[in-house]
């Protein structure tokens, strides 16, 4: 018979086995705290009483009620829903339109893509400054046309309540479509060469082997720069706090304007945290749906292999 | 023979013309988008060199008519901006104190957690990964709340080091993303082999894993120091005045109270409050872009 060997870690082999998860856990706390903790509090904050400052008495949906009989809030959302429509269609058209352009084995191919891409660099902060004042029109494109002799020209949409988010969507669009590029073209990049050499030898032209080949194959890209520019969208607050503050008038306020404006200038806290749960939710809209369907592809691959 | 030869050389050349005039398109295309690109960055670079009377009457877009340099010390050391007349040096360096603590410190614990998470799995680790990556995609605004709070009865909303921790903390779902993405691809052979020869958890990290990091920690290192730089919202609700970063400092040129605006003075704040995080563009070049793409597909 065999000895029995009664193995008792010592002390020190407990501690080294712990040590991994002893070392996590500082982050582990933090990050519950700052997820679920602080959402948690948002959310109670939403449905308590709280003004000025924080105060727990319970009021139940109250103020949801309020949010969505508020006109101002019904413009927010009514601006994202314009806002997100136009700028995830403007930036992965011209992302796609660039990175098409740029995947035809052109000469400096870096150094093109380094123009398209420096914006992402740059702060929503100091993009959206500089544009307010290119939409100026005492300073900025109406005098340019002006001075070059059309004398009557006009273009002061940043100034018009019915016109003013034209600008911030222009002006989200060519900050952010190079980031679309970026990610279209390394999804043109990835495709086995293979695929566009037998596209090319049935004697496809270039327009038809990218419509009916390539842009097929990376289709799961087009849903996944949507989904990250619809995120942005729901974010959206620097661009549009650079550029018109929300105004002229409430004409360009955002959720996350609406927010901010709540919290910190009406010392109405419980209605702000309550848009602030609303915008949760519409990334939650957006992202759920998406990370069930990425799952669902991880798997659907997984049993092919 | 000869009929063949020649047809082909007819079809080449055929070929060849059309092929120029598609690439006279292609480069005529990328041109005038990479104009719309580049000219913002042309205007207000030549505008910090004009002076203010001769843009107010000629507008933005106008060529210098004289070369001037004075609008540059201006703004970073007595321009007005919120009723005090110091300029924004004091705002720079603040998001300089902020954003390069801020960056190591995620880093490091990103790539230590994401060391764990993925080579010294234990039960429950991957559930607890899932969680953590909620945070990637938490909108500030929920947060914003809390951290006020919080900050406020500490009193650590009257130094940096309330903004670091917020950074570090909001951060922490990236790194460790990044860095667990990355080492899961290194294979775990690699690790065993080291167990068997008696390396522990520490120095397989140093021996093993470090000097494979590189290329992930340059690209967190980018990722976390363009978007601390960037940040605005935490910036200009959890600090004030003095204690605010530069974000907070041009956000603040649209509203102050001021008749005249000084568009040659704004110019160069801009540029200034840019310049950083532009550089670290450049220099990283290929690594900012894997790190956006990384960042964005998972």
């Amino acid at each position: 018979m065999a000895e029995q060997i009664e193995y008792s870690p010592s002390l020190m082999e407990r501690w080294r086995e712990r040590l991994p998860i002893l070392l996590l856990v500082p982050s582990l706390i933090a990050s519950f705290i700052y997820i679920f903790v602080f959402t948690g509090w948002t959310l109670y904050l939403s449905l308590s009483d709280s003004a000025q400052l924080p105060s727990y008495g319970w009021v139940g949906f109250e103020n949801y009620a309020k949010l969505w009989s508020n006109k101002r809030w019904v413009i927010a959302y009514n601006n994202l829903f314009f806002f997100s429509g136009f700028y995830v269609l403007g930036t992965m058209i011209i992302g796609l339109l660039l990175a098409i352009l740029i995947d035809q084995r052109i000469r400096g191919e870096a150094i093109w893509r380094t123009i398209f891409l420096y914006p992402l660099a740059v702060s929503f902060i100091v993009t959206g400054t500089v544009w307010s004042w290119f939409y100026d029109p005492t300073v900025g494109i109406e005098m340019l046309v002006r001075s070059l002799g059309w004398t009557s020209f006009k273009f002061a949409m940043i100034k018009d309540r019915n016109y003013a988010i034209y600008p911030v969507i222009i002006t989200g669009i060519w900050q952010s479509s190079g980031f679309a590029m970026a990610l279209f073209l390394a999804g043109l990049r990835s495709i086995d060469q293979d695929l566009v050499k037998a596209a090319q030898i049935d004697g496809a032209s270039t327009f038809r082997t990218y419509y009916k080949v390539l842009l097929p194959v990376i289709s799961p890209i087009f849903i996944a720069v949507a989904v990250i520019m619809l995120q942005f969208a729901i974010k959206t607050y620097d661009l549009v706090a650079s550029m018109t503050n929300g105004g002229p008038g409430v004409s360009t306020t955002f959720p996350a304007i609406y927010v901010y404006d709540l919290m910190f200038q009406r010392g109405q806290i419980a209605g702000g945290a309550a848009a602030s749960i609303m915008m949760l939710l519409a990334l939650a809209v957006v992202l759920v749906p998406y990370g069930l369907y990425s799952a669902w592809q991880t798997r659907k691959a997984n049993e092919h292999v | 023979m000869s009929d063949v030869a020649t047809l082909e050389d007819l079809e080449a050349s055929r070929a060849a013309r059309k092929s120029f005039f598609t690439r006279i398109a292609i480069y005529g295309l990328l041109g005038l988008f990479a104009f719309v690109y580049i000219a913002p960055l042309v205007v207000v670079v030549l505008n910090t060199f004009r002076a203010n009377p001769e843009i107010m009457s000629r507008g933005m877009m106008a060529w210098p008519q004289e070369l001037r340099f004075d609008a540059w010390p201006r703004v970073w050391g007595t321009y007005c901006l919120n009723g005090r007349c110091e300029g924004m040096a004091q705002n720079f360096w603040n998001s300089v104190y902020m954003t390069i603590p801020a960056t190591l410190i995620s880093t490091l614990l990103g790539a230590l957690n994401g060391y764990i998470l993925s080579k010294w799995r234990f039960k429950g680790s991957d559930l607890l990964f899932t969680l953590m990556m909620f945070g990637v995609f938490m909108p500030g605004q929920i947060a914003l709340m809390p951290w006020a709070y919080i900050l406020g009865t500490t009193g650590l909303n009257k130094t940096m080091w309330g903004l670091v921790l917020v950074h570090v903390i909001q951060g922490i779902s990236f790194t460790t993303l990044f860095a667990r993405n990355f080492y899961v691809n290194i294979p775990d052979d690699l690790i065993k082999a080291a167990r068997i020869d008696g390396a522990g958890f520490w120095r397989i990290f140093w021996k093993i894993i470090l000097p494979l990091s590189p290329p992930i920690l340059i690209v967190t290192v980018i990722w976390q120091f363009t978007g601390i730089w960037n940040e605005f919202l935490y910036g200009v609700v959890l600090t004030t005045g003095a204690s605010q970063p530069v974000t907070a400092a041009v956000a603040a040129f649209s509203q102050t109270g001021q008749t005249v605006r000084e568009f040659d003075i704004m110019s160069a704040g801009v540029l200034i409050a840019a310049f950083p995080p532009l550089l670290v563009y450049l220099l990283g070049g290929k690594y900012f872009v894997r790190g956006l793409t990384q960042g964005a597909v998972k």
